[in-house]
């Protein structure tokens, strides 16, 4: 094979593939996340719901005091969900087995894989940074909400009292900590070891190997290695999760991937519509003009027609008229000369009496 | 009904099954329906 | 022309006037509470309903109302049903009205309205659909402007102007319903990342097709009933080429609605097929969809087939109200009633007096508006000296 030849296969191939990888990014490639991303992984049969790691996410974020004081548990009693001036709460279970009831279950940001309120964000104001977390950047918010609406957790809050300056507002993993190389607040509070902060992938084998151990005291499911595309914060649980008021029926397709198929018709109608209008609206133009071109051919043939009956009419009276007159002057011919014969004989006569 | 299903192959065997069904429903009403719409103009001229 | 010297007075204190004055200051001191207090102090929206009535009325059901516009001016322009021509200028001034109040009544909703062309020249986030919605209604609000601007342009008199906008009609329609085309299936298409908020019946991979096409019901059905609401109360203001059009445009629009509605009704029920969700009938929130697919698309589209077959306009004018009915209650189950179906009901949204308040004004904005141009500029008359040949 010669050289130019094989330089030649080379750029097709290369071309080639320089199609095929954005062509085959929304349908067979499969993005796994930034290695070596962190994650926290819950364990639900060691919390005992002391509140400390609300305590602790709230001093480090600065948030505003509650109303009641951390130490105060009647507040487990109710279901609380995440708000404008809480990062995480911690909610009480009862699962009807005493032994274990009642179970609490720390709640905040899961900082997806693949995020729906990234996916969501007309401002790109949510970023999944490579250490995990996912953070939001106020400073281009718009205040759409939409992320709020996306978020299958309903963890992110919005700050509806604020009139000028209004944020979203949820749990940053402790990212600016993360990058300082310290650890999330909340793990780092937690008197039981109930949380452990690591690279998920090492959190997914701890988790196999303590229900691997323990087959009693834990069932045989980590949530959020796979559901919504899986998320840094992991659980494991004595009991079925959806007791703990986990949604188990979220499916485990990742928020981009709801949508990519309609922003991939995008392009399509972009580039069709105009054909297909234009076409439609040349077709309309030019059946318009036909018809009235037919509408004019018409009228003109109907006109020719009358014009040359008109003509042949025309041309028959003028023959007609032609013999006419020539038969009038034949007999005025006639009539003259009789009458000149006429004439002659007269004179003669006269002549003739005269002379007689 | 979906309890019962344990492949995406046989929900997909069941739901594209129906819709043809239907479409061809579909077809033959939306026929039956054009002629109720425009039965009075099919004899005279569309104005 | 003869019209106008027969045009009825009207006075400056009549009824309308007194209420939308009234309506207009009371939305002005609720937009004072809505900036200094923020969205609580005015709405019920919270954590878990970000989105109330201003996004799934003024939004969603303006949208697809407006629709008409470039239904009508495809069906005229493009597919050239010329003696529909009449209801061009009317449905434009609706949609472009419609899609102002849209925009209008989003400053209410986003939290920092001055961001809102952010997306576009600071920090655009173009993987989400409302990237691309935001992109389609700002640049179709300039369509419709432009499509518009022959009316006012007349009014003034600038004939050289007025030329060259009407010499690029049928660029600014088709890019209208290439636009149209692709933000009213988008809206559809925002509610594709929430299969778990939303209830199934409603929520589809269809989403985007199926609000793509009920717009088209909606436009058309709008064109007949602001038409008729018009003849109420603008005959004066109307030439004889509009008031003859005016049947021809009820007889072919409710044509088109009812065909247009069949196919809904086809394509809603595929996608109960494709999703499996049979069961979900049997619910209550099964009957509910039954309420709406046979109560305000069955029915309207049976109503337009017979008013177009015994020439029943009043029958056609039912059929088109039924269906505007129908979209709305469609859009406020997609974004109120049958989202967050999953939370108890005392974690639902119910909107807030003042909320429906600034609907209210909003909408009566519009309709002042819409008075103040079809008197004063050639919308349901040709202007006598710009007449033309169609």
């Amino acid at each position: 094979m010669s050289r130019s030849r094989r330089d030649f296969l080379k750029l097709i191939t290369g071309a080639g593939v320089a199609v095929a990888v954005p062509l085959t990014a929304e349908g067979h490639d499969h993005f796994t996340g930034y290695p070596d991303s962190y994650g926290i992984l819950h364990d639900i049969t060691l919390c005992i719901g002391c509140r400390s790691c609300e305590a602790a996410c709230n001093k480090v974020n600065n948030l505003p005091a509650p109303e009641k004081p951390f130490e105060d548990l009647t507040v487990l009693d109710q279901k609380r969900r995440t708000d404008e001036n809480t990062y995480t709460v911690v909610n009480k279970y009862d699962v009807g087995n005493s032994s274990v009831s009642p179970l609490f279950r720390k709640f905040q940001c899961n900082h997806c894989m693949e995020p729906a309120c990234a996916s969501a964000c007309f401002v790109a104001a949510f970023t999944k940074t490579p250490e995990g977390a996912v953070i939001y950047d106020p400073s281009v918010c718009v205040g759409c909400r939409y992320c709020l609406i996306a978020c299958p957790f309903e963890v992110p809050a919005y700050e509806f009292h604020d009139p000028l300056d209004p944020r979203v507002v949820k749990c940053t993993m402790c990212y600016p900590r993360i990058i300082e190389g310290k650890l999330p607040s909340c793990v780092e509070a937690c008197p039981q070891e109930a949380l452990t902060f690591g690279k998920r992938e090492d959190l997914i084998a701890i988790a196999r190997e303590r229900i691997r151990k323990h087959p009693d005291r834990y069932i045989n499911h980590i949530y959020g290695e796979h559901e919504v595309g899986g998320t840094s914060w992991l659980y494991i649980s004595g009991v079925p999760f959806e007791k703990l008021g986990f949604r188990t029926d979220l499916g485990i397709t990742p928020a981009p991937e709801l949508t990519s198929g309609a922003l991939a018709m995008v392009p399509i109608i972009i580039g069709m519509w105009p054909v297909l209008l234009g076409g439609i609206y040349f077709i309309t133009q030019r059946k318009e003009k036909m018809a009235a071109r037919e509408l004019k051919d018409a009228v003109n043939e109907a006109i020719e027609n009358t014009q040359a009956s008109a003509n042949e009419v025309k041309a028959k009276a003028l023959a007609a008229a032609k013999q006419d007159k020539e038969k009038a002057i034949e007999k005025a011919v006639e009539k003259a000369l009789k009458e000149a014969a006429k004439q002659a004989k007269e004179t003669k006569e006269d002549n003739g009496k005269e002379d007689a | 009904m979906t309890e019962s299903i344990h492949t995406l192959q046989e929900f997909m065997f069941q739901t594209k099954g129906m819709c043809y069904l239907l479409a061809l429903c579909f077809f033959v009403g939306i026929i039956t329906f054009w002629r109720f719409l425009n039965r009075n103009d099919l004899d005279q001229d569309m104005d | 022309m003869s019209e106008h010297s027969t045009a009825v007075e009207r006075p400056l204190f009549s009824p309308f006037n007194v209420i939308a004055s009234l309506i207009i200051l009371f939305g002005l001191w609720l937009t004072y509470l809505r900036f200094t207090g923020g969205l609580a102090a005015v709405s019920n929206l919270d954590h878990n309903n970000p989105w109330g009535i201003w996004i799934g009325f003024d939004l969603l059901c303006g949208v697809a109302l407006a629709a008409g516009g470039y239904t009508t001016a495809a069906a005229v322009e493009i597919f050239g049903m010329k003696k529909y021509h009449a209801a061009v200028r009317p449905a434009i001034l609706t949609g472009f009205l419609g899609y102002s109040m849209v925009a209008f009544a989003l400053l209410y909703d986003v939290g920092q309205p001055w961001r809102l062309p952010y997306p576009f020249i600071i920090s655009p986030g173009v993987t989400s659909v409302m990237f691309e919605v935001g992109a389609c209604v700002m640049l179709y609000l300039t369509v419709l402007f432009l499509e518009f601007s022959p009316v006012a342009l007349e009014w003034i008199g600038a004939r050289k102007l007025r030329r060259v906008i009407v010499r690029l009609t049928i660029l600014l329609t088709i890019f209208g319903v290439l636009l149209s085309t692709l933000h009213q299936s988008s809206l559809g298409a925002m509610f594709l990342l929430v299969p778990s908020k939303l209830h199934p019946l409603w929520y589809s991979p269809y989403l985007p097709v199926f609000f793509f096409v009920s717009s088209i019901a909606a436009g058309l059905s709008m064109v007949i009933f602001e038409g008729t609401l018009a003849h109420r109360n603008f005959h004066d203001k109307m030439d004889k080429e509009h008031l003859e059009a005016s049947r021809r445009v009820v007889l072919g629009f409710g044509r088109g609605a009812s065909l247009v509605l069949a196919g809904y009704f086809a394509i809603k029920v595929f996608g109960i097929a494709i999703g499996n969700n049979w069961h979900y009938l049997a619910t209550n929130y099964g009957l509910w969809f039954m309420v709406e697919m046979l109560g305000f698309v069955a029915l309207p589209c049976f109503l337009f087939a017979i008013g177009v077959r015994e020439r029943n306009a009043t029958v056609i004018k039912w059929a088109a109200f039924g269906t505007i009915l129908g979209i709305i209650l469609n859009r406020l189950n997609v974004v109120l009633i049958c989202f967050n179906w999953q939370l108890p009901a005392e974690a639902r949204y119910f909107p807030n007096w003042k909320e429906i308040g600034i609907s209210v004004f909003v909408v009566t904005v519009g309709i002042v508006l819409y008075r103040f141009i079809v008197t004063r500029m050639p919308v349901f008359y040709e202007h006598p000296d710009f007449k033309e040949k169609h």
